[in-house]
């Protein structure tokens, strides 16, 4: 290994430009290897995020030549071109600094799509048996292992084009909570994730699921909410 | 938002079935009217007809056909998805919405021509 | 437009959708068929003139297809316009109502 790699760095808030860093070439780099690399050895004013670095946190994701990735769980290899890099912070987020992104609408988004378990009135009597081969069990775990990393979020056209729309993240959680049997607050959130700003604004791009790291469907999950509004809605219940 | 995340089959299947749709609603129009020279008799109608046959006309009709089964394949992939609950395949849905899109635009022009 | 709204938006969508599927397919074979044997006034008056079951199906197929071009402009001007509120949906509906007369007065000229 005994080359450089040409990387760009975005730099700044919203105004900014990119700055060029020359970082050397390693065995099995990631490019979480590269951002740090410039930030101990190179330029100390660089900010970025991460936290695990073994690909389960999530706070690592940023603009990787155009495209949402998580930094630790990318070889340098596998997206370089020509020897350069261009890493940018996530798209469809205002940016606080360089590569950092305010994370706050997409998480308040999360909370106006309902995407939090509400109990029950009272406590039940018995627990509540889930059979894990049920259509809604299924239904519902194969959306849980989303850890918000926001990659989904920077993907969507539709989230570029409406300020207002939740977004797969939000709504591809409450579509894991409309399936919860356990769980007494679906009236208010079919009608919260109903409409223009929910998931009747999906036009199945499919970018959230070519992108998810944990390849989740959130395309799939918003069109069980479409489906499950419209008999809501035709019952009376919307 | 870069095209490097939006370059994908689903994507791409989206523009056309836009795009699509609106040649379609902005023709819609034309086509009524075109039809409705028949109020004054099968005369205007031919009169009509007989324009429609030259090559440049028949040319864009195949792609009006063309336009109209790739919205079709396509909605059909897109109701499969939403109703149906298809996540598999879908790559190759598109594929074979195109296949089955241009077939018929052929057909059409084939006879057409 | 209310979320309820917007929802019935998508399930007139679809259900037209529905519809226009089995109208275009029915549409796509007898173009072909018509072009096959050669297209002429007489041809196509010989087969819709007086015909209840061809009329019917047009008037399905020209209300199903007004409805959802109308839906289809309406998102398309919500999404890629700053233009949204009452009046784009009043214009969608004009289109729609538009698209519905130029096609019925076709369809019922044909058929009388």
């Amino acid at each position: 290994m005994s080359g450089t790699i040409d990387v760009s760095v975005w730099r700044g808030g919203a105004e900014g430009s990119l700055r060029r860093y020359s970082v050397p070439e390693q065995e099995s780099q990631t490019v979480l290897d590269v951002v740090t690399y410039i930030q101990r050895h190179l330029d100390p004013t660089l900010s970025y995020r991460f936290a695990c670095r073994v690909g389960m946190c999530g706070s690592c994701a940023m603009t990787v030549n155009g495209v949402a990735r998580w930094t630790c769980r990318t070889h340098v290899r596998k997206v370089v071109s020509r020897e350069r890099l261009e890493l940018r912070p996530l798209a469809n987020l205002p940016v606080i600094k360089d590569l950092v992104t305010d994370m706050t609408a997409f998480f308040e988004k999360w909370t106006r799509a309902k995407g939090a378990f509400v109990p029950a009135a009272s406590p039940p009597a018995d627990f509540a048996k889930v059979p894990p081969a049920s259509r809604e069990r299924e239904a519902a775990s194969a959306g849980i292992e989303c850890i918000g990393c926001g990659v989904c979020y920077a993907s969507c056209d539709v989230v570029a084009w409406n300020p207002d729309y939740l977004g797969p993240a939000a709504l591809n959680r409450a579509w894991t909570l409309v399936n919860d049997v356990r769980d007494a607050g679906n009236r208010e959130r079919l009608g919260a994730v109903a409409g223009d700003a929910g998931c009747h604004a999906c036009h199945s791009h499919r970018s959230c699921v070519e992108r998810c790291p944990k390849a989740l469907d959130p395309t799939g999950s918003i069109a069980g909410l479409k489906r499950a509004t419209a008999r809501a809605l035709l019952r009376g219940e919307l | 938002m870069s095209w490097r995340t939006r370059n994908h089959p689903s994507y791409w299947a989206f523009v056309l079935h836009r795009v699509s749709g609106l040649l379609l609603a902005l023709f819609l129009p034309f086509h009524f009217w075109a039809l409705s020279t028949a109020i004054a008799g099968a005369a205007r109608l031919d009169a009509f007809l007989d324009w429609t046959r030259q090559p440049l006309v028949v040319w864009a009709e195949a792609g009006l056909v063309l336009l109209l089964t790739a919205h079709l394949t396509g909605g059909l992939r897109l109701l499969a998805l939403e109703f149906l609950d298809w996540r598999s395949w879908q790559k190759s849905v598109v594929g074979l919405s195109a296949g089955i899109s241009l077939a018929v635009g052929l057909l059409f022009l084939l006879n057409a021509l | 437009m209310t979320a309820r709204a917007e929802a019935w938006l998508w399930i007139v969508q679809r259900a037209t959708a529905a519809v226009l599927a089995v109208a275009v397919a029915v549409h796509l074979a007898t173009i072909i068929y018509a072009v096959h044997t050669g297209l002429s006034a007489a041809a196509v008056l010989a087969r819709t003139q007086g015909n209840p079951w061809w009329l019917g199906f047009y008037l399905v197929f020209v209300l199903a297809a007004a409805l959802h071009a109308g839906v289809g402009l309406r998102t398309i001007l919500r999404e890629m316009t700053p233009w949204r509120g009452p009046s784009l949906d009043g214009a969608a509906a004009c289109a729609s109502l538009f698209l519905l007369i130029m096609g019925w007065r076709a369809a019922i000229g044909l058929f009388a």
